[in-house]
């Protein structure tokens, strides 16, 4: 032991610069020349600013180039109000309709082994790889005057196709992905063991899930009802098919911003386009933060 | 509280996880689970815990069917491999949650909780961790603070799958010293599940051997290690060497040739002769059994390892006190102490 340490001590000057040199080659091997660093950050950043920056700026420039008052205004007209009220209707309804579900779902898959698991799994991601606007013709198949459920309804006076029913069950469609998607990786890696502990500890499986499994996922589950918010109030295709683009009652916020925009009233088009930025802002933020709770209460046992 | 467990079968799709188990525990027994894993081992004890359910077999304790309750009404307690505390509890909370969680009509007030948990955590002597989350404690305290989980609701019998499976030798050692004292100030019936055979022979009254599903012995640590029941025990046990050999008319031969070993007059047959590796004495050539060159010596702690190549063709390894040190190229005599001959 004492001759090697006394080995490395009489090499270590010559050694030393020979790793210094090896680290250098190191860092050439892994870094491009300067020019070509420059040119690819610079074609990055440019690209950023033209589709993602300038477009973002241009909502807000057109939404106030007539000044805040115009603004204010346009967002206070009874249709532009009418479009947000049913917009975080239909979002309130989706929402809490899939996060029932996408519990449910989550629960089902990673803690239980039952047959057709798979086929679920899968049958989840459908409304991620239909169009949307073929999303929207699906209601009005079923629920529409030649519709398979539309005698029927119209015999009971039932109104699903171009009021709130219809656009909240297409939306719902729609977004139905989300919570699920965001609970099944977590619940499937957080296991079953604490659950089996719970009742193995005398816990009913109401207090195991309240105690226990809703604890560990409560980040997982606000992640996915932010994202599955977002979409479900920006929601355009499927909601124009089912909407019927009624004036002051059907309208969601992204209908009315084409309507106004088509009769070229771009300061409102661009004020109510201005407020879904917004909410596309503000949940990029919270989407970072959650990111940043999930990963750091992720187990550090194994 | 006696646990029965008759003829208990288990199979996942086309795998037998237990063949038809027998097993009975007295009580305030610190038994040992002991086997390879995939013996079915775990899945015993998941069964006994409610955890898992049998497809044919009966479980009781003190003479009433277990079956026919759930995990819930059981009153098992049962430390898991992993631990498996709650993460977002303190450990306060966690080894709390089985005295919160009980019925109205029985919950005890907050203060007398309270000194259940100060009392446990005294027992398992981490009282100083109590506000401390999960991911904060060491392997070895989460191991005891789970123990102390299981403890609280006053468990009629106590199970624990691997208990110190997750963590490093030195802890391990301490640990299982301090379960068998535990075990002995709370006299619970207590089963654990282990694939480490010094464990099982250090910390257990008495020690289960299992093999694909089945029963293989059942006796004291003493009984398993000296007196194996069957080859798989001799060879799962201990260091063993196995040689491939014929017993006819009372004559044992390896690869043809007769060995100067006692078979009492028996005829099996293709047979497993089993030899510890410290009980095959080393002499001078043509005074033992056996006849090898020593092929390779490392120095094992207090004994000396040697690969030895039998004339038969065979290759062996042996344990060799190290008052007389072998060199690879001698010529050795092999006398076994002690054997064991198995059929088959």
């Amino acid at each position: 032991m004492t001759m090697q340490i006394a080995d490395s001590v009489s090499l270590s000057s010559p050694e030393a610069k020979a790793r210094a040199h090896a680290a250098a080659a190191r860092n050439n091997l892994r870094t491009e020349p300067r020019a070509v660093r420059v040119t690819i950050i610079s074609l990055a950043i440019a690209f950023l600013t033209v589709f993602v920056v300038m477009p973002l700026v241009l909502v807000f420039a057109q939404a106030f180039s007539k000044g805040i008052m115009a603004y204010i205004t346009a967002l206070a007209e009874p249709e532009a109000l009418a479009a947000i009220k049913l917009t975080l209707l239909v979002a309130a309804i989706s929402v809490t309709l899939n996060l029932v579900f996408g519990l449910v779902a989550a629960w089902a898959i990673a803690k239980f082994d039952f047959p057709g698991k798979t086929f679920l799994i899968t049958l989840i991601d459908l409304p991620f790889s239909v169009s949307p606007v073929i999303s929207g013709l699906v209601f009005v198949l079923l629920f529409g005057a030649q519709g398979y459920f539309g005698s029927w309804l119209r015999d009971h006076d039932i109104q699903i196709l171009f009021a709130v029913p219809g656009i909240a069950l297409a939306t719902t469609f729609v977004t139905f992905p989300f919570v699920a998607r965001a609970l099944i990786p977590l619940m499937q890696e957080q296991g079953t063991q604490e659950e089996e502990a719970a009742i193995s500890l005398g816990a009913s499986g109401l207090q195991t899930f309240f105690r226990v499994t809703l604890p560990n996922i409560k980040w997982g589950v606000l992640y996915g009802v932010l994202l599955c918010n977002a979409r479900a109030m920006g929601e355009f295709g499927a909601v124009s098919v089912v909407s019927g683009h009624v004036r002051g009652e059907t309208n969601t916020m992204p209908l009315l911003v084409e309507i106004l925009y088509d009769e070229y009233q771009f300061v409102a088009a661009f004020a109510i386009a201005s407020l879904l930025a917004m909410l596309a802002l503000i949940t990029l933020v919270a989407k970072t933060v959650l990111e940043r709770r999930l990963d750091g209460g992720e187990d550090r046992d194994h | 509280m006696t646990i029965e467990v008759k003829n208990l079968v288990k199979i996942f799709g086309s795998f037998k996880a237990l063949d038809g188990v027998d097993l009975t525990v007295d009580s305030g027994e610190l038994l040992a689970l002991l086997g390879p894993s995939g013996s079915g081992k775990t899945t015993l004890l998941r069964i006994i815990a409610g955890l898992d359910w049998p497809d044919a077999g009966e479980v009781s304790f003190n003479g009433e069917d277990a079956l026919a309750q759930g995990a819930r009404e059981r009153h098992v307690g049962f430390v898991f491999q992993h631990y498996a505390l709650f993460r977002h509890m303190s450990v306060f909370e966690n080894v709390a949650f089985g005295l919160r969680v009980q019925p109205r009509a029985v919950r005890k007030d907050e203060a007398t909780i309270r000194a259940r948990v100060k009392e446990l955590l005294d027992l398992v002597q981490l009282d100083w961790l109590a506000d401390r989350y999960p991911s904060q404690l060491s392997g070895g305290q989460r191991q005891r603070i789970a123990l102390a989980r299981a403890l609280a609701i006053e468990p009629r019998i106590l199970l624990l799958d691997e208990p110190f499976g997750a963590l490093d030798a030195k802890v391990r050692k301490e640990l299982r010293k301090w379960l068998r004292s535990l075990h002995h100030e709370i006299n619970v019936t207590s089963i654990f599940v282990t694939h480490d055979q010094e464990e099982a022979l250090e910390v257990a009254n008495r020690v289960v051997v299992m093999d694909k599903g089945r029963i293989e012995q059942i006796g004291s640590p003493d009984d398993v290690y000296e007196t194996p029941a069957t080859a798989f025990v001799h060879g799962f046990i201990g260091e063993s060497i196995e040689l491939p050999v014929r017993v006819e008319g009372g004559v044992v031969s390896l690869n043809g040739r007769p060995l100067r070993l006692a078979a009492e007059g028996l005829t099996l047959g293709a047979s497993k002769l089993f030899v510890r590796r410290h009980d095959m004495l080393v002499g001078p050539p043509g005074s033992g059994a056996f006849e090898g060159a020593v092929q390779h010596v490392r120095n094992c702690g207090p004994v000396q390892r040697a690969e030895v190549a039998l004339s038969g063709g065979e290759t062996i390894e042996i344990d060799a006190p190290r008052d007389r040190e072998l060199r690879a190229g001698d010529t050795i005599g092999l006398n076994p102490r002690r054997y064991r001959i198995f059929a088959g």
